[in-house]
C-alpha cells in the first residue's frame, strides 16, 4: 500500500507543479513545466506496468517477472521526449531572440523593452 | 515474399531514406535570396521531387491493391501480431496514404518554385513529416501511431517555422507548446489503456476492449476520452482548434497546405479508435465518444464558418475554412453508421485537396497584390484577375457543397446518412448553415480582392505567376474536379471501405492469423503468465 500511495502521490505531485509552471506566461517557465510534465508521464507509464519489487524486467528464472513492455514504451517516450525538450528550448532561445520578449502572446512588449533598457542599463547597454 | 508484400513498410522507408540522403547531401547554406540556382538545392530538389513521387506511385498500388477488400498485414521482423509491431493498410489507410502523396507532390512542386530556398534543410525535413503521415495511417498499433504523430509534428516544428520571422516563431512556440501537451496526453492515454487491456495492437485491442467488465471499464473509457482530447486537439476539433488558424495562417503556403493533411490525422485517428475499437461490439465501453463527438463536431462547424466571416486576411480564411470543413467530416463521423463514414471520407478527400489548393492559391494572390498582400482591404487590381479568380471560385464552390462539384456530393452523402438520426435536425442545419455561410465568406472574399479594386496602375507581376506555382495549385484544384467525375467509383470505394471498419472480426483476423482470439496477457498482470526462455547452451 505505501509504495503505490508513494508513486502515485508523486506522479499527481509533479504533475501538479508541471501544470502551475505551464500556466505561467514565460516560455521558460513553459519549457521546464512541459519538462516535469514529461517525468510525470514516463513514471506513470511505468507503474502501469504495476509496482513489482524484486522481479526482474526480463525473463530469467521460473519467478514472477516485471511487465517488459511498458518499460520498453517508456524508453522511447523517453527519447522522444529528449529530442521534442532540446528542440522547444531551441526554438524558445530564437523566438525570445527575433520577437525581443519570451512571453508566450508575444504581448506585454512594452513592459518588456523597458526591461530590456533596464537591464542594458546595468549591464552597460551591450546588446544593440 | 514477392516485392509487393513489402509495400506497407515502403511507404515509411521511402521518406525516411530520401529525407537522410538529402541530410547527407547537406544545404546550400542561409542564403535566402541567392540560393535559387545553388546545385545543391537543385539536386535536393530531384531527389524530394523523385521521391514524392514513388510514394504517389505506391500509395496507387495500395490503393489498388486494396481495393478488392484484402488487408495487407507487414509483420515487421515476423513477429506474430499482438508481440511485434504490424502495419496494416485496408481501404481507409490507402485511400489516406493516396491523398498525402497527391497533396505532398503538388506542395513540395509549389516549393520548389522558390519557398526552399527561405531556410535550411526545407527537402529533409518535408520528407520527414511525409514518413510520419504515412507511419501514422499504415501502423496497426496504438503506440506506434504515438511514436508516428511524433516524427509528423517534429518536423511540422520546424516547417512552421520554415522560412522564419518573429510572428512565426511566436506562433511557432505555441504551437509546438500546445502539442507537447497533448503528446503527454497521448501517453497517458495510451499507459491507461495498455494497464486495462495488456495490448496496444488495435485488432486485439477489439477484440479485447469488449471482455473488460463494467467497472474497469470506467478506467478504459477515460483513457479512450483522454485520447478523443488529443485527436481531437490534431483534428482541431472545437474548443481545441483555436490554435489552429494562427498557425496555419503564419505557415508558408506549401506547408500549410501539407498541414491540411494533417488535421485529417486526427479524424483518422478518431475514426480508428472511437468509431471501430470504442465503436459497436464493445462490450461496456461500446460508443464511449458518441456523446460528445456530434455536438462538439457541430459546434466546429458553426465555429469554423464565424470564423471564415471574420477573418482578415486570406490565409486565415483558409485556415477558418479548414476548421469548418473538419466540423462537417467530424459530424458525419459522430454519426457511427457505414453511410455515415464513407460520406465522411469522401468529404474528407475532396475538402482536403481544396483547401491545401486554397493554401497555395492564396498566395498567389497575395503575390501580385503588392504591400497589401494577403489582407482583405481593397487595393490595386491584381495581374492575372481572370485567372486566379477562376481558380478562386472553382474552390469556392467546392468547399462550398455547389453541385456539381464533389464537395456537393459529400455533403448530399452526409445529410443522407444522417437521415432518421435523432440528431438530424442539428446535422442539417449545421451542414446546409455552413454552406451557405461558406458561400457568403468566399464571395466577400473574392469580390474584394477581384472586383473591389482601387483604380491605378497594375501591380507587378512578383513570383505569384510563375507557371510553376501555377501549375502545382491547378493540380490540386483539378484532382478535385476529378473527384467529382470518377464521384461514382470512388463513392464505391469509400463505401467499401466503410463496411471494412465495421467488421472487427475480419480485422482481427487478418492481423492476428486465424483463430484470432485476444492474446494470452492477463489483466491485472501477475507476472506469471510469462514463460522462461529456453537456456542456451554453449560458453556463457
Amino acid at each position: 500500500m505505501s509504495m503505490e500511495f508513494l508513486v502515485a502521490t508523486g506522479i499527481g505531485w509533479v504533475t501538479a507543479c508541471a501544470i502551475y509552471l505551464m500556466l505561467r506566461g514565460r516560455s521558460f517557465p513553459v519549457v521546464l513545466g512541459l519538462t516535469l510534465l514529461g517525468y510525470a508521464v514516463n513514471v506513470f507509464i511505468f507503474a502501469m506496468g504495476r509496482l513489482w519489487s524484486a522481479a526482474p524486467p526480463v525473463l530469467l528464472s521460473d519467478a514472477a517477472v516485471a511487465d517488459p513492455l511498458p518499460q520498453a514504451l517508456v524508453l522511447t517516450a523517453i527519447v522522444i521526449g529528449f529530442a521534442t525538450t532540446g528542440f522547444v528550448i531551441e526554438l524558445a532561445l530564437r523566438s525570445r531572440h527575433d520577437n525581443r520578449t519570451d512571453h508566450v502572446d508575444g504581448t506585454h512588449r512594452q513592459a518588456e523593452r523597458d526591461e530590456a533598457h533596464q537591464d542594458e542599463a546595468s549591464i552597460g547597454g551591450h546588446r544593440r | 515474399m514477392s516485392f509487393f508484400d513489402h509495400l506497407p513498410v515502403l511507404t515509411v522507408l521511402l521518406p525516411a531514406l530520401s529525407a537522410v540522403l538529402l541530410l547527407l547531401l547537406g544545404d546550400q547554406g542561409a542564403d535566402v535570396h541567392g540560393g535559387h540556382a545553388h546545385p545543391k538545392l537543385l539536386w535536393a530538389r530531384r531527389i524530394g521531387l523523385v521521391s514524392t513521387a514513388l510514394g504517389l506511385v505506391l500509395a496507387v498500388l495500395l490503393a489498388l491493391g486494396a481495393a478488392d477488400g484484402d488487408l495487407r498485414v507487414y509483420r515487421l521482423g515476423a513477429w506474430p501480431a499482438p508481440y511485434g509491431i504490424a502495419l496494416v493498410v485496408d481501404r481507409l489507410s490507402a485511400s489516406m496514404l493516396l491523398l498525402t502523396s497527391v497533396i505532398a507532390l503538388a506542395a513540395l512542386w509549389y516549393a520548389a518554385g522558390g519557398w526552399d530556398a527561405h531556410g535550411r534543410y526545407f527537402h529533409a525535413i518535408f520528407q520527414f513529416q511525409l514518413m510520419g503521415l504515412n507511419g501514422a495511417f499504415v501502423t496497426g498499433d496504438l503506440f506506434n501511431l504515438f511514436v508516428f504523430f511524433e516524427v509528423l509534428l517534429i518536423a511540422s516544428y520546424v516547417l512552421t517555422v520554415h522560412g522564419q520571422g518573429g510572428p512565426r516563431l511566436r506562433v511557432g512556440l505555441q504551437y509546438v507548446v500546445l502539442n507537447l501537451l497533448a503528446s503527454a496526453l497521448f501517453l497517458i492515454g495510451v499507459a491507461l489503456i495498455y494497464a486495462q487491456t495488456g495490448t496496444l495492437n488495435f485488432a486485439d485491442l477489439a477484440l479485447r476492449v469488449a471482455q473488460v467488465p463494467a467497472p474497469e471499464a470506467a478506467v478504459l473509457q477515460a483513457a479512450a476520452l483522454v485520447l478523443l482530447v488529443v485527436f481531437g486537439f490534431k483534428a482541431a476539433m472545437m474548443p481545441l482548434s483555436l490554435w489552429l488558424p494562427a498557425t496555419y495562417a503564419a505557415a508558408s503556403a506549401p506547408v500549410a497546405a501539407l498541414f491540411a493533411v494533417m488535421t485529417k490525422v486526427g479524424i483518422y485517428a478518431i475514426v480508428r479508435v472511437h468509431g471501430v475499437i470504442f465503436g459497436e461490439g464493445a462490450g461496456d465501453s461500446a460508443f464511449v465518444a458518441r456523446d460528445v463527438l456530434l455536438p462538439l463536431a457541430l459546434a466546429t462547424g458553426v465555429v469554423g464558418v464565424v470564423g471564415v466571416l471574420a477573418a482578415r486576411t486570406l490565409p486565415r480564411l483558409v485556415a477558418w475554412l479548414n476548421v469548418a470543413s473538419i466540423g462537417t467530416v467530424l459530424a458525419a463521423v459522430g454519426l457511427y453508421s457505414p453511410l455515415a463514414w464513407s460520406a465522411a471520407i469522401f468529404y474528407m478527400l475532396n475538402s482536403s485537396l481544396v483547401i491545401a489548393g486554397l493554401f497555395l492559391l492564396s498566395e498567389l494572390v497575395a503575390a501580385q497584390r503588392g504591400d497589401v498582400a494577403d489582407r482583405l482591404v481593397p487595393a490595386l487590381p491584381v495581374a492575372q484577375p481572370a485567372l486566379l479568380g477562376l481558380m478562386l471560385l472553382l474552390a469556392s464552390a467546392s468547399t462550398a457543397g455547389l453541385p456539381p462539384l464533389p464537395g456537393f456530393i459529400g455533403k448530399l452523402m452526409i445529410l443522407e446518412a444522417s437521415l432518421s438520426h435523432s440528431w438530424q435536425a442539428g446535422v442539417w442545419s449545421v451542414v446546409l448553415g455552413v454552406g451557405f455561410l461558406t458561400i457568403i465568406g468566399l464571395a466577400r472574399a473574392g469580390s474584394i480582392l477581384f472586383w473591389q479594386v482601387r483604380p491605378g496602375p497594375q501591380v507587378g507581376l512578383r513570383a505569384g505567376a510563375s507557371p510553376k506555382l501555377l501549375a502545382a495549385t491547378w493540380t490540386l484544384l483539378l484532382a478535385s474536379v476529378a473527384m467529382s467525375v470518377l464521384a461514382a467509383p470512388i463513392e464505391r470505394y469509400t463505401r467499401a471501405a466503410a463496411e471494412q471498419l465495421g467488421d472487427r472480426v475480419a480485422y482481427a483476423r487478418a492481423v492476428l492469423g486465424e483463430g484470432a482470439r485476444p492474446s494470452g496477457t492477463v489483466r491485472p498482470y501477475d507476472g506469471r503468465g510469462a514463460r522462461p526462455p529456453m537456456r542456451k547452451e554453449g560458453p556463457e
